[in-house]
């Protein structure tokens, strides 16, 4: 069929991407397991961040990874607001309620970027974007490689941070059991609010690491929205192993479904594979029982 | 009517009933009691179609009914109410009715009929305009019992229909049960509230810890040293005798 | 009569009068209100009265407006029979994504995610397979008679349109009248409830599915039509489907007039910051203000106000 070697290129073309990937799922995995909110509003804040990486690059001519703490620390600040202010203002009842004020969310969200940046895509162009690494058949792009290694490095942090911080335990103590969390005293509230920021920080740094070979356009939103949910569902709502096998497996199919059946038609790997797993074992790979 | 053999349902590694067996007589008002946790909700929910139970069998009518859907069961004719109440929360108290009555009829004005005649039986005739959200713990109760009604139901399941009521709420409700009996319907229910059960039931028995472990009438049950211990502890039978 | 007959009475004299008296940009900007709140009452259906929310109801547009347009096209159907094939087409999806997706045993939010997806299937489907032309879309070839269901004049269509806004009111008000409708209507309150009362909660499901998926395939054909283009992004958007949902959850879910009332809302606003556009030069796109308005109000509508416009007018009907 295909040429081994356009196969194994393809194969660490997309791994690299699902690295990336991983770190978007996170966040949206890290919100639903804590806050049991489907956040529909993941894809457009991340078109949000990644037009502030460009930006930055643009007025500034900050290079993507360096502007990696401020894009993080500018992303959590946002998400904490948002749910400070909106969705946990807002959000009381069935979870149905939840999902359509955050759609409501990525509707202002994306219109807002339409009209004030209008509809055109926008790049980052970086010295080094052209360098390639040879591994094998396979020429990869030097960012897409630091990309996908960064992107290992912060979840790795952020696994430490759940692990063996105070907020960290108390993160996961909320998402354990909510009413046993507030009763030994734990802020569940601002646990909340905290949980939100950190997932759209997650957002931040995706922004900055797909910045150097991806665009950006007003309808990015959407493009991501179902690529983060389809890996979420495939690998477990809630679950951060899931988060990051799916988000892997997810890079790897959009790649060779764009190999094998073209650029148009290979996207629909990732919504048959939503529609499967949804249909067959909802619970993903590595997700509870619902 | 009701025949039960040997039902079993587990959860996980809990087997929370235990090949229980019970029958239920045409007309006659069965009580199924027991100390909290010994399973009564969940054989009731089984029997109801909510569960699939592991083992067993369950009669109803001449009609083996194992394992159907609940809805199939309810359009059999054994209805149940759930404990904690389960009102149509955005629709009145009318319209709740209704939903039960289009079981067997499809005309909207008989619908009316049948629900409006279900309200006046449990005396909820005064709040048929009051959405359900909007009803007392009493009212969500009588609710469940009126909806259940209005399906024209032959074997009513109640399950805790007293719990929450206050004493001159419980007297209200055994004289509505009563005269449910009194209309044809008969009726397996299951309560903590002693006197309710005694004054109302023709048999009852006892579950503990999924187990039937008495069948009696209430008389015979009350002085039952097994049931006394299920309910107050190992040795207690003994402890109170002396 | 009461009083709420009268001014019903008013509202429809005053819509059959509009064309004769009024200019033809509202007379067009009305159809749409008209067609808005037909589709709407689509969504309406098997999200407001069966309170199943779905976030990918393009799906069933789109396959209306494929099928009807490909009849046309592609094997020389007359415009009129292509139209009750396309709203058939509609059911059979409905029911087919409906059976799916509740044998699966999904509900609340992964319901709705799973007819985005269907969606977003769809569309890429369209785009990239030579039957619908792929990514070009598909034109009708003009020709204006009344046999092709092409008029040259808009008049025609906004009748059109405001026959299909009744007779989906006429739908949802007999929803609300029969046996059908209360028993969507305890499926969305409480499934274990309306088992519990004899209700095939499964069945009932796939049939509130099925017709909402005929009446926005209609909608979808109508569309066609009228505007004698279709491209995969048109007919399975997520802008379409957003814009489904919008209009009913605005003006009230799972009322008679909500999808109306929103589809009214929805207009309005458009209009009115197609005229701030007019006035401040530096507003040029409009599409996007408006419907960041749209976001808001879905937000505060939900939060805040959940039964939507409906409740500002009257005490929601329900009527018994």
């Amino acid at each position: 069929m295909l040429d081994p070697g356009i196969l194994f290129a393809g194969v660490l073309n997309g791994l690299m991407a699902g690295g990336i990937y991983v770190l978007v799922a996170v966040g949206l995995t890290l919100i639903y397991g804590v806050l049991h909110i489907i956040n529909f509003a993941h894809g457009s804040l991340l078109m949000l961040a990644m037009y502030a990486v460009f930006f930055l690059w643009r007025l500034s001519g900050l290079d993507p990874y360096a502007a990696l703490p401020i894009v993080i620390g500018a992303a959590f600040a946002f998400g904490y607001l948002l749910y400070r202010l909106v969705i946990g203002r807002l959000s009381h009842g069935r979870d149905e309620n939840i999902l359509l004020i955050t759609l409501g969310i990525s509707i202002v969200i994306d219109n807002v970027a339409l009209l004030l940046f209008g509809g055109n895509t926008q790049t980052v162009e970086t010295p080094y974007a052209s360098s390639f690494v040879q591994l094998g058949d396979a020429f990869l792009p030097l960012p897409k490689i630091i990309s996908f290694v960064a992107s290992l490095f912060i979840c790795a942090v952020l696994g430490l941070f759940l692990a063996r911080s105070d907020t960290g335990k108390a993160i996961r103590a909320v998402a354990r059991e909510r009413q046993g969390a507030r009763l030994v005293g734990i802020d569940v509230d601002n646990i909340f609010a905290l949980s939100y920021g950190i997932g759209i920080a997650c957002l931040g740094a995706a922004a900055c690491l797909l910045m150097p070979t991806y665009y950006v356009t007003p309808s990015s939103g959407h493009a991501f929205v179902l690529v983060a949910f389809t890996i979420v569902v495939l690998g477990g709502m809630g679950s951060f192993a899931g988060a990051a096998v799916g988000g892997l497996i997810i890079g790897v199919v959009e790649s060779l479904g764009g190999l094998v059946l073209g650029e148009q038609l290979g996207q629909i790997g990732i919504s048959a594979i939503f529609i499967l797993i949804l249909l067959l074992k909802p619970s993903g790979l590595f997700g509870a029982r619902q | 009517m009701l025949e039960v053999s040997g039902v079993s349902k587990s959860f996980g590694g809990l087997k929370a009933v235990d090949s229980a067996s019970l029958d239920v007589r045409s007309g006659e008002i069965v009580a199924l009691i027991g100390p909290n946790g010994a399973g009564k909700t969940t054989l009731f929910a089984t029997l109801a179609g909510f569960h699939k139970p592991d083992a067993g069998r369950i009669v109803f009518a001449n009609r083996d009914i194992t394992g159907e859907p609940p809805h199939r069961i309810c359009a059999a004719g054994m209805v149940r109410t759930f404990q904690i109440t389960q009102p149509f929360a955005r629709i009145n108290v009318r319209e709740n009715l209704m939903v039960g009555a289009y079981l067997r009829v499809q005309d909207r004005g008989e619908s009316r009929r049948r629900a409006e005649s279900a309200a006046a039986q449990v005396g909820m005739a005064g709040q048929l305009d009051r959405l359900g959200a909007d009803l007392t713990v009493a009212g969500r109760k009588r609710l469940e019992l009126a909806r259940a009604l209005a399906t024209g139901p032959s074997l009513l399941l109640l399950d805790e229909v007293m719990a929450g009521l206050n004493p001159t709420e419980i007297g209200e409700i055994v004289e509505v049960v009563r005269a449910i009996r009194a209309s044809g319907i008969t009726i397996l229910l299951t309560e903590h509230v002693m006197q309710a059960v005694m004054s109302l039931a023709d048999r009852v028995y006892v579950l503990n810890q999924g187990r039937m472990i008495a069948e009696g009438t209430p008389a015979e049950i009350a002085g039952n040293p097994a049931v006394v211990e299920a309910y107050l502890g190992h040795g207690a039978a003994g402890v109170l005798r002396a | 009569m009461r009083r709420q007959d009268v001014l019903l009475a008013l509202a429809l004299a005053a819509a059959i009068v509009l064309p004769l008296v009024a200019p033809g940009y509202l007379v067009e900007v009305s159809m749409l209100v008209f067609f808005l709140a037909f589709i709407g009452q689509s969504w309406n259906i098997s999200g407001g009265f069966a309170g199943q929310t779905s976030f990918g109801h393009a799906v069933f547009f789109g396959t209306g407006a494929y099928t009807s347009t490909i009849l046309q096209i592609t094997f020389g159907w007359n415009a009129w029979l292509a139209w009750p094939a396309g709203a058939i087409a509609g059911a059979i999806v409905g029911w087919i994504i409906a059976v799916l997706s509740f044998r699966a045993g999904l509900r609340g939010s992964y319901f709705a995610l799973i007819t985005l997806a269907f969606a977003e299937a769809f569309r890429i489907l369209a785009n990239s397979v030579s039957f619908t032309h792929a990514g070009l879309g598909m034109l009708i070839k003009a020709d204006p008679r009344p046999a092709n269901f092409q008029f040259r004049d808009p008049i025609w269509f906004y009748y059109l349109a405001l026959a299909l806004c009744i007779v989906s009111l006429l739908i949802a008000w007999q929803l609300t009248r029969d046996r059908f409708g209360a028993r969507l209507v305890a499926v969305r309150e409480n499934e274990d409830a309306a088992r519990a009362l004899g209700i095939d909660v499964f069945a009932e499901k796939v049939k509130a599915l099925t017709l909402s998926g005929a009446i926005a395939a209609a909608g979808g054909t109508f569309y066609a039509q009228k505007y004698l283009y279709i491209d995969p992004n048109i007919a399975f958007g997520v802008d379409k489907s957003i814009e489904m949902l919008l209009v009913t959850m605005v003006g009230g879910a799972g009322t008679i007039f909500g999808p109306l009332l929103g589809a009214l809302a929805l207009t309005g606003i458009n209009e009115a910051t197609r005229a701030l556009a007019s006035v401040v030069p530096a507003l040029k796109n409009v599409q996007p203000l408006s419907l960041i308005v749209y976001g808001v109000m879905l937000i505060l509508i939900v939060g805040r106000l959940p039964d939507g416009l409906a409740r500002l007018f009257h005490r929601v009907q329900r009527h018994a």
